[in-house]
């Protein structure tokens, strides 16, 4: 039951073939028999899942189909999820027990959706290996030696192993994609602006977004098609008319412009990693897609762009956490600064402090401009490179990572070479473009991820190409070994 | 001390207006006011992890209202923008304001002076921001409680050009303003609550140099306080610099029941802000059918309302200046003389007796036990003829003590004008038989005499019959009969 695919379940779900509860009990089983070892669940909701399933059986039994009815999601922890502890992989939230539920969570459950848990992340989804958690790293299903990415790791992983058939995450500068890209699953980051952010944590604001991760292209649409949507309460979510996400994935490629940017395949790219995109390209091709060279000069900054952007957002979002209202407060403070201090040093890890400082610095006056600024700056001319090459192409395609998950610990002390490999998926945060990593094969027996990037709000031409893609290959449909 | 003559005072001031909108600026939570802390303090005002704001159209429509009534730019776009620091009662750590692109550009007002000049000071810009919260150092055993009841509350703060330059100008500029936002119906304008805050920023040079250091004053929660607070910093800047000191740019706390002020932090350990544009909210963008629309529904301005009465009404350009200058007193004025059928009466009482009465009980107009119906139905009463202007006084004294309206307390008090002349030639002729020797003096005078000892007549008179007279008429029967 657990290699089939959401959109296999749900058919099986209406058949009749096994019930939600079946189901949910199953999966439930699976995460306590193989969490152990992997560590992507924070927090596990088996009471809520079994109540929910029971109710989606009943609504079932009604002939109430909705989209996701009695299908087990698992949500990231960085989604406010009322009465359930949402931690956002920080000490300081770990005794944080959200008093509301985050839009996205609240769309899902609405239309079915039995939550399992909530699943393990980089802390406030600040970092790509799901080592800054406070609830310790996550393993890659594929190598327990490794890392799963970040910050979505949890979600990823789960999903790899087939503990939950469907999750959500988010993505600040790839953190859905990438995560997706070293465990072998599809995961894609919508337009910003497509899906709400109310009450999603807030790492920076003007980057996160929150999306899906499945095992293939039609099940991210199937749970897109759930999520996505205008929100009231989330000035930026954009009041566009969703689209017929699982309607068009079957449209023909055929005559689809391919822009492949030089940018994307750099001299010093890992030549295997570069083998293996061009080689998904090659598939699509073959189905009549046309490749089209391309370049987008400005990505070049977009890592340093971002690594200003983001902290300087987030040392303002994270100004919250203060140890007065909520969330982590120090053993008898002496007096107001010392509550600040050391609450704030207390609960927060190490990355997120480096974070932090960064972003406090690149606001201070008299460094504003040269660099909160600038990056503003660079970050039009990347909007501006995107919106010429899609005039000529339908979609950008190159690798998501430009590595495969790598050993635990084996970046611990070089934060900036961490950050470096971000190069690929960063530009379309930038950008607020949709983008979605899918499965294209292994290297040295590690997945390896390849990204189809579209314009404003083509979710549903990328899921369309990426679905194509997966009719015609079977690397979407391989499960590591050892989760039986 | 005494000071050397010319000094140049140099003042500027910076507004807080609290907008009377029904709901906060980012959370739709209610604005009311007096409910125990905490009541009105929703997810979002809690800065909840997760939470969004989303801004309150008519707080927007508000600001744009002001910036028309003082002639300013009307920003097509302007940027809500986050000023970082840390604050018990600042729940996210940071204000949502406006900087570098406020809502309101430049603009101007005019002020008018009690000796009749008039001025214009420049608004250098106003801007959209939230409020905070409040800490409560009482009751909590040493500890600091936070009511997030006010966090998020919307408010305008203007900003003036450095344009005044003694303590008179800065009053009538303040006032002005309260008088504008008054009007406009986007601020209650209740300075005890806070709902108006002046800030006053103050520097001295002699005339010629450039602008000496400012300091800044706070919590000047009346226009007396602001006139004495400004008097006090002025005195004391010019006591450091003749005494060879420096000034100290520095934020200064006002305290009107000593008269004192202190320093409260100096620019050694201000905050370094870090503005940036709020990414969870977009630009405001504003039309300009949305600025027509407003422009069409402005209500009347202090200086149209001004000019109203010295056409419609006759009054004097201080008369007109003095009762446009409130709203409530403006409103006062209109419905007494409205009521009353007599603008000029009306305006005479209302800057008379009831001001001295107000300003002796320390009230505002709004808190008048003389309704200005019953001002009005006193001046009825007094044009009719049913009470002479001294019994009116009686009467007014007797209503603002709670005895009733005018012609209740009239009837009730038999206070009504003697109208039978029958009765009245009765007393006159008694009062004349009772005083031979006045009335041989009185037939021996010239007519310049007779005119000052008629007085004597009238007053007997009027003792009689207790004031009911009708002066006049008591003088007509006397010449007649003398």
């Amino acid at each position: 039951m657990h290699d089939k695919t959401l959109t296999e379940l749900k058919a099986g779900l209406h058949a009749g073939d096994f019930s939600s509860r079946e189901l949910t009990e199953h999966f439930l089983d699976r995460i306590k028999r193989h969490d152990g070892e992997l560590n992507s669940f924070i927090t596990v909701t088996e009471a809520q899942a079994l109540q929910q399933a029971d109710a989606a059986d009943q609504a079932i039994a009604a002939g109430d189909h909705r989209l996701l009815t009695g299908l087990p999601i698992a949500h990231k922890d960085i989604f406010c999820t009322e009465g359930v502890r949402t931690s956002c992989g920080s000490r300081m939230l770990d005794n944080f027990v959200a008093p509301y539920t985050a839009t996205t969570v609240e769309k899902m459950a609405r239309e079915g959706a039995v939550m399992l848990g909530k699943t393990n992340m980089d802390e406030f989804a600040m970092g790509s290996s799901n080592e800054t958690s406070f609830y310790g790293p996550v393993k890659n299903p594929w190598d327990t030696e490794r890392v799963p990415g970040g910050s979505s790791g949890g979600a990823a992983a789960s999903l790899a192993a087939r503990l939950t058939p469907g999750a959500t995450g988010t993505d600040t500068g790839g953190s859905i994609r990438q995560p997706a890209a070293l465990n072998s699953v599809t995961g894609l980051k919508p337009t910003y602006g497509r899906v709400s952010r109310w009450g999603m944590i807030a790492f920076a604001s003007s980057l996160d977004q929150a999306g899906p991760l499945g095992l293939s292209a039609a099940d991210c649409a199937l749970m897109l098609q759930a999520m996505a949507g205008h929100d009231e309460k989330d000035s930026t979510c954009l009041n566009e008319p969703v689209d017929d996400y699982l309607g068009a994935l079957d449209h023909s490629v055929d005559g689809l412009k391919i822009g492949v940017p030089e940018e994307f395949f750099p001299d010093n790219l890992d030549g295997a990693i570069a083998d293996n995109a061009r080689e998904a390209m090659r598939e699509l091709e073959k189905q009549g897609a046309k490749l089209v060279k391309l370049s987008l000069p400005s990505i070049k900054l977009s890592v340093p762009a971002y690594y200003v952007i983001a902290p300087a957002e987030a040392s303002s979002n994270l100004s919250r956490f203060d140890g007065v209202r909520f969330g982590y407060r120090c053993e008898d403070p002496k007096d107001l600064e010392d509550l600040y201090k050391r609450s704030r040093s207390e609960g927060f890890g190490a990355e997120v402090k480096r974070r932090i400082l960064v972003g406090t610095y690149a606001l201070s006056a008299g460094y504003y401009d040269a660099y909160y600024k600038r990056a503003q700056k660079v970050r039009r001319l990347i909007r501006d490179d995107f919106s010429r090459a899609f005039k000529d192409v339908d979609v950008i395609m190159g690798p998501t990572s430009p590595e495969t998950a790598f050993k635990l610990g084996a970046k611990a002390d070089d934060p900036v070479n961490m950050y470096m490999a971000d190069v690929f998926t960063i530009a379309v945060n930038l950008a607020g473009l949709p983008a979605l990593s899918m499965p294209s094969g292994f290297i040295n027996g590690l997945p390896a991820g390849t990204q189809v990037i579209g314009n404003y709000f083509q979710e549903g031409r990328i899921l369309n190409v990426a679905h194509r893609y997966q009719m015609a290959t079977d690397w979407h449909q391989q499960a590591p070994g050892g989760f039986a | 001390m005494s000071h050397s003559g010319n000094w140049e005072v140099v003042i500027g001031l910076e507004v807080h207006v609290q907008l009377a909108t029904d709901s906060k600026i980012f959370s739709g939570t209610s604005t009311q006011t007096g409910d125990e802390p905490n009541r009105h303090a929703s997810l979002i005002d809690l800065g909840m992890p997760g939470t969004l704001p989303v801004v309150n159209k008519e707080a927007i429509r508000n600001a744009i209202r002001f910036g028309l009534a003082v002639n300013a730019d009307i920003a097509r776009r302007s940027v809500f923008e986050r000023k970082n620091y840390f604050y018990p009662d600042l729940p996210k750590g940071y204000q949502t304001t406006q900087l570098a692109e406020p809502i309101v550009g430049a603009g101007e007002v005019e002020i008018q002076l009690e000796n009749g000049d008039k001025k214009v000071v420049r608004i250098h810009h106003a801007h959209l921001e939230e409020d905070a919260g409040k800490s409560l150092h009482e009751d909590f055993h040493g500890q600091t409680g936070i009511d997030l009841n006010r966090a998020g509350t919307p408010l305008i703060e203007i900003v003036s050009e450095p344009d005044m330059s003694s303590a008179e100008e800065a009053v009538a500029f303040a006032r002005k303003l309260h008088s504008i936002v008054t009007s406009l119906g986007i601020c209650d304008g209740d300075m005890s609550q806070g709902n108006m805050r002046f800030d006053v920023n103050i520097s001295i040079r002699r005339p010629g140099e450039p602008l000496g250091t400012r300091t800044e004053t706070k919590n000047l929660n009346s226009f007396r306080f602001m006139e004495k607070a400004i008097a006090l910093e002025v005195a004391r800047q010019i006591d450091v610099l003749e005494d060879g000191g420096e000034i100290v740019q520095e934020t200064r706390l006002y305290n009107g029941d000593t008269n004192t002020a202190r320093s409260m932090r100096t620019k050694e350990d201000a905050n370094d802000y870090r503005y940036f544009p709020c990414p969870d909210l977009l630009p405001v963008m504003v039309s300009e059918e949305e600025i027509q629309t407003l422009r069409d529904q402005l209500p009347e301005l202090p200086d149209a309302r001004k000019a109203r009465y010295i056409g419609r009404y006759q009054l004097s350009d201080y008369d007109a200046e003095l009762l446009s200058g409130s709203i409530a007193t403006a409103r006062y004025f209109e419905a007494a003389a409205e009521h009353g059928g007599d603008a000029k009466l009306a305006a005479n009482w209302v800057m008379g007796e009831l001001a001295a009465k107000l300003n002796a009980e320390d009230k505002d107009i709004s808190e008048s036990p003389v309704s200005a119906e019953h001002l009005g139905e006193l001046i009825q009463r007094l044009k009719d003829g049913t009470i002479s202007s001294k019994i009116a006084k009686q009467v007014f004294e007797a209503c603002w003590n709670g005895d009733g309206g005018p012609d209740q307390i009239i009837e009730a008090q038999g206070l009504k004008q003697m109208s039978d002349s029958g009765e009245l030639e009765k007393i006159v002729d008694q009062v004349i038989a009772d005083s031979p020797a006045q009335v041989e003096d009185y037939r021996n005078s010239d007519d310049a005499k007779r005119k000052k000892k008629i007085g004597f007549f009238v007053g007997q008179v009027m003792k009689a019959t207790q004031g009911k007279a009708n002066p006049q008429q008591v003088n007509q029967l006397l010449q007649e009969k003398l």
